[in-house]
């Protein structure tokens, strides 16, 4: 017996090491890189002047309700993305030092919303890139939320048939109308881009592919030396980088743009769960059940028939 | 027939008595708020935001629900795996209040979910299936608790062959023996779902990374979970043979839960030294400070304190003391479970969240259900061992 035992030890200590190693193995994985036909949108916290013109034409790009819970139940003043906002100019104001910054969806170039989702109810755009979201696959878990460290999936608790809230980018409105302009920037007649974009008195938020954009983000940086935080943009590879790109003449923790390191924020736990289930498929719990199964019939047979009459109980 | 029949009994005797009427207004009062919830959504009766998406009926129901539904997996462990046959009696108990445990999670999770009515695709839409440690959770649990239906089966079988009609007794009798040809894999499927779901309940926490306080960030976080889901099946189990033998004047196994402390104790010994090693290791210590450092000495220090409860040589074989240190031991492992899933969780200064009346409301009238059924079915179905006294009091 005792020997026995020693023997289903070994057994089960080779499972866990047969498992660590996997788990260590797929942290090598390859990153994901953002799709060829990724497009964003560039901000740029020194041009916005914050006249949320960007919110009004967000709101009537899709079809969104006024939220007038701040307003006094008159007028549309949403302090925050809610179930009835998708895009936001907020102020962040410290003493002299002030800065615009508008908040609507990333487009994580690998989600973490996505990586939560159950049935792909939100999945990226194999081709855009955008973080789409279809409520025929969604059951209202919420894990999404959990997981977006931008806090940018909303959800209508106010609902009784809920769904979750977040920009999709204006892929309602996207067709496949762009055209090469001036210096090789890709443009896109009006109506057929992000809202927000087309509207602004400024560019302070432009539209287009996630290339160029980041070319754009560099060009100014080269040309304006120190006006920019850390002379860098975030996004380009913030959290395995984002399609929505950020200029900011402050720090970006202060516009709610946290440091969260060049690791994909569903890394970790796909590592994890990868390196458990997927690394050789299933070989883990099939392995476990087969051990298990072994185990359990060698002892029941070990019975004497006596107590065998009293097996069958589970 | 086999033996096992006169083994277990019906404790029987009246079963509305007023404790079981009390339980059953809370579990009405939780019904009330839940039907208000499902017809005017969530947030007409929880105080869940979109900076706390998760509040306690994923932190306490489900999360602590499933463990306390863990007991099953405990017994079933240190009995099939382990081949220690003198646990036997405890295993039927175990199973019913596992089955309880999860049936009820589930209740709760409908409850949780907005969307709920689209549950039914997340089984059958294999071509969909992400690579979420949610999903795995989802299944599993789903599939557990379809097993535990199984397990749990020989007991109707049971009631039904000892009753008057000649055709139920041969149906019956053809069930009891069909769960015992297929008992082996049944069991070894009953024992693979807890290792995998309750691993996994960890893994989920690791994807809000970014939000989570450092010390409960750990990619041990599965492990963690599967031990302590171990840790509280044995509390569980203890609690659930000790409130029996006190309610139902049953013959009290305190001899039997005096050994099987030992092996409680020594695995909540482990799983606190393992837990403050791993944070030594990772050199966040300086993070044990302000409230979180509070939450996490405490989740530390209890399961040790009740370890040492239930290994102290004069302490052990008294079952005073095996209750309280099982007390002790449930509250620490349980603490584990809220402060990853709530406390640990930090969207920022813009959000803060405490449960409403309306959803503690459907919490306790979950747990008052729960506690309803057991004593209902252990009164009525062949769960308990022992002759049976007249006197049942609850």
């Amino acid at each position: 017996m005792a020997m026995d035992r020693r023997s289903l030890i070994k057994t089960l200590a080779a499972g866990g090491a047969a498992v660590a190693a996997g788990a260590t193995t797929a942290t090598a994985a390859l990153r994901k890189t953002a799709p060829p036909g990724a497009m964003g949108m560039l901000y740029d916290t020194s041009l916005c002047i914050g006249c949320k013109t960007c919110v009004v034409a967000c709101k009537q790009a899709n079809d969104m309700p006024a939220d007038t819970t701040a307003g006094g139940g008159l007028w549309d003043a949403p302090n925050d993305l809610n179930s009835k906002t998708k895009n936001i100019i907020k102020l962040y104001r410290e003493g002299e030092r002030q800065s615009y910054v508008k908040q609507q969806c990333m487009h994580c170039v690998d989600p973490g919303c996505a990586s939560a989702c159950m049935l792909h109810s939100l999945q990226k755009d194999k081709v855009t890139g955008v973080v789409m979201y279809d409520p025929a696959y969604c059951v209202g878990c919420r894990y999404c939320q959990m997981a977006c460290p931008f806090n940018v999936p909303k959800f209508e608790f106010e609902k009784a048939a809920p769904k979750i809230v977040k920009c999709e980018l204006c892929r309602h409105r996207i067709k496949d109308a762009a055209a090469k302009g001036p210096g090789g920037f890709t443009r896109y007649p009006k109506g057929q881009g992000p809202a927000c974009c087309e509207v602004c008195p400024r560019d302070a938020v432009i539209y287009g592919r996630r290339d160029e954009l980041l070319a754009e983000a560099k060009r100014r940086i080269a040309a304006w030396p120190g006006k920019y935080h850390k002379d860098r943009v975030y996004g380009e590879f913030d959290a395995g980088g984002t399609q929505v790109l950020y200029l900011s003449h402050v720090p970006f923790d202060k516009i709610g743009l946290p440091d969260l390191g060049d690791k994909p924020v569903p890394e970790t736990a796909y590592t994890v769960q990868e390196g458990i289930y997927y690394k050789v498929p299933f070989a883990a719990p099939v392995g476990l059940f087969a051990v298990l199964a072994a185990v359990i019939y060698r002892n029941k047979r070990a019975e004497s028939v006596g107590a065998a009459e009293r097996g069958g109980q589970p | 027939m086999s033996a096992h029949a006169e083994v277990h009994v019906p404790v029987g005797g009246r079963l509305m008595t007023r404790p079981f009427v009390a339980l059953l207004a809370v579990a009405l009062a939780g019904a009330v708020a839940a039907a208000v919830r499902f017809l005017n959504g969530i947030g007409a009766v929880s105080n869940l935001s979109n900076g706390y998406p998760w509040g306690i009926w994923i932190a306490i129901d489900v999360v602590v629900g499933t463990a306390i539904g863990c007991g099953g997996y405990a017994v079933g462990i240190v009995v099939y795996v382990l081949n220690k046959g003198r646990y036997h009696p405890l295993v039927r108990p175990a199973v019913l209040t596992s089955l309880l445990g999860y049936g009820l999670a589930v209740v709760a999770v409908v409850v949780d979910l907005g969307r709920f009515w689209g549950l039914w695709k997340v089984p059958i839409y294999v071509w969909r299936w992400s690579h979420s440690p949610q999903l795995e959770v989802a299944l599993c649990v789903a599939t557990y608790t379809l097993v535990l239906l199984v397990e749990l089966s020989p007991v109707l079988f049971e009631k039904l062959a000892a009753g008057a009609s000649s055709g139920l007794r041969r149906t019956a009798e053809k069930g009891l023996s069909l769960v015992e040809r297929n008992f082996v894999w049944v069991l070894a499927l009953g024992l693979l779902l807890p290792t995998m779901h309750q691993s996994s309940l960890g893994t989920m926490m690791l994807l809000p990374g970014p939000r989570m306080h450092p010390l409960w960030l750990t990619p041990w976080l599965p492990l963690l979970f599967l031990v302590n889901a171990i840790l509280m099946g044995f509390a569980v189990v203890t609690l659930e043979a000790t409130f029996s033998s006190a309610a139902f004047g049953r013959p009290r196994e305190t001899a039997m839960l005096g050994s099987l402390s030992r092996i409680a104790g020594w695995t909540a010994v482990g799983w606190s030294v393992f837990r403050v090693i791993e944070v030594a290791a990772a050199g966040k210590l300086g993070q044990i400070r302000g409230a979180s450092g509070i939450a996490f000495l405490a989740e530390v220090l209890l399961p040790l304190v009740g370890a040492a409860i239930l290994l102290a040589g004069a302490t052990r074989t008294r079952a005073a003391w095996q209750v309280r240190g099982a007390i002790v031991l449930f509250l620490g492992t349980a603490l584990h479970r809220v402060d990853t899933y709530l406390v640990a969780f930090t969207p920022g200064p813009a959000f803060s969240y405490f449960p409403a009346v309306p959803e503690l409301l459907i919490t306790f009238g979950i747990i008052a259900a729960e506690v309803a059924i057991y004593i209902a079915v252990v009164k009525t179905f062949p769960i308990l061992q022992g002759p049976a006294p007249a006197k049942a009091t609850y």
